[in-house]
């Protein structure tokens, strides 16, 4: 299964957790499963079927929006980290 | 004719008296920022036609933002008490714009700067505090700034040669806005100002601007603003009921509370440069979409509102081809 790492201002939506591991073959598909296992996260991830246009999501350090975005594949041992705009001075 | 040895004595000055020279330092430039119009946006958002909205262009600061004047105002104190001194080096956690200040005015006054920056700040910002020479600590972007902001307490616990401005604890950082831009506002509206809006970041603009315009008119109502959410890409705002609250940050200070959503943002970016010709950064763009929103339920007032930075710094963000 791939990882996906959570920011800590998502973590009250993931019950705490800085890691989910979810199925899926492509990032899009990975993302999907973890809306299914905590749907708390879609509305802040989510506008409509789209990806809000601030949520980063990298592979292995790499912005999937400069590979094949959705589409990427992932591997098992794939890490995708969800990366947050930075707050305050 | 060229200078040589021989022929030297005949371009020297007639008097040797010492030259009045029109000159200044970059950090006096800091600070009198111009007083915008927003005119089409009031137009744009139907606003009553006896509400003015305007806003302060903090871009025009020597560094590029808002920034410069708290960061002066913390080096002058920590100067003035004694805790920052010659060959000591500056500390602090930034998203940024601070660290930018503090970079451009250390290099000029001789101090080291060492900085604890998120890993996924902005590629130009980057870019900036390495021209000026500071030195960054990268801190993991998925803690965001509460995780430069322990990176930050961990350096200057460990090194008693660092002077760690701490800008979210540091009443300097309020202060400057007390005594500086508050006072620019209330002489720029001639005193008609009856509403300000600021966000939220180490809320030291809202607080110190709110509290000296609380003194010079008791009944202008002051309203803060933050992201609707946690999660958002409202860069340089703090979603206070989830981060690291400042040890600034007065609570019971504003009058009202906005919130802004990320996209209505981005969305009000692209308005103010393709219809007001103001190119102006994310947190400027949702000061704007926040002051609407007061001014929007007004019969009569005058709105002020702050703008951080310029969009220079964001320019390889998507929305702006949205």
């Amino acid at each position: 299964m791939t990882t996906i790492r959570i920011p800590t201002p998502l973590r009250p939506y993931t019950g705490g957790n800085s890691a989910v591991a979810v199925s899926g073959a492509t990032v899009g598909e990975a993302l999907a499963d973890l809306t299914r296992l905590h749907p708390q996260l879609r509305p802040h991830l989510y506008d409509g079927e789209e990806l809000r246009s601030f949520v980063n999501v990298y592979l292995n350090k790499e912005d999937v929006r400069g590979l094949q975005g959705a589409q990427t594949a992932v591997a098992a041992a794939d890490t995708l980290m969800i990366i947050p705009s930075i707050a305050g001075g | 004719m060229i200078a040589t040895r021989d022929n030297l004595t005949d371009l020297r000055p007639h008097s040797f008296a010492a030259p009045r020279l029109d000159t200044t330092r970059p950090e006096d430039l800091i600070g009198n920022t111009p007083l915008l119009r927003l005119d089409r946006a009031a137009a744009a958002f139907a606003l009553s036609t006896r509400v003015t909205l305007l806003a302060k262009a903090e871009w025009v600061n020597p560094g590029g933002s808002v920034k410069d004047r708290a960061a002066r105002h913390i080096i002058h104190e920590a100067e003035r008490r004694g805790l920052l001194r010659p060959g000591m080096t500056l500390l602090d956690a930034t998203s940024g714009n601070t660290g930018i200040a503090y970079a451009m005015l250390g290099a000029a006054r001789g101090y080291r700067v060492k900085l604890a920056v998120p890993e996924n700040v902005s590629p130009e910002r980057l870019a900036i505090l390495r021209a000026y020479g500071a030195e960054l600590v990268l801190t993991d972007p998925l803690d965001g700034s509460d995780g430069a902001i322990l990176e930050a307490r961990r350096i200057a616990a460990a090194d008693p040669t660092v002077y760690y401005a701490d800008q979210y604890n540091n009443p300097a950082n309020w202060q400057a806005h007390y005594l500086t831009t508050a006072e620019e506002i209330w002489r720029q509206t001639d005193g008609t100002i009856s509403h300000f809006v600021a966000g939220l970041g180490t809320s030291g603009t809202f607080t110190g601007v709110t509290r000296r315009l609380r003194e010079l008119n008791s009944a202008v109502a002051c309203v803060s603003a933050q992201p609707d959410s946690p999660f958002n890409g409202l860069e340089g705002w703090k979603h206070m009921a989830t981060a690291i609250v400042p040890g600034i940050y007065d609570a019971a200070l504003a009058d009202g509370n906005v919130t802004v959503r990320t996209e209505e943002a981005h969305a009000m970016a692209r308005f103010l440069a393709r219809h007001e010709g103001i190119l102006v950064g994310v947190s400027a763009a949702a000061a704007v979409v926040a002051a609407l929103s007061v001014a929007r339920e007004l019969d009569e007032g005058v709105v002020v509102t702050v703008l951080p930075d310029s969009g220079y710094k964001y320019l390889s963000e998507r929305f702006w081809l949205e």
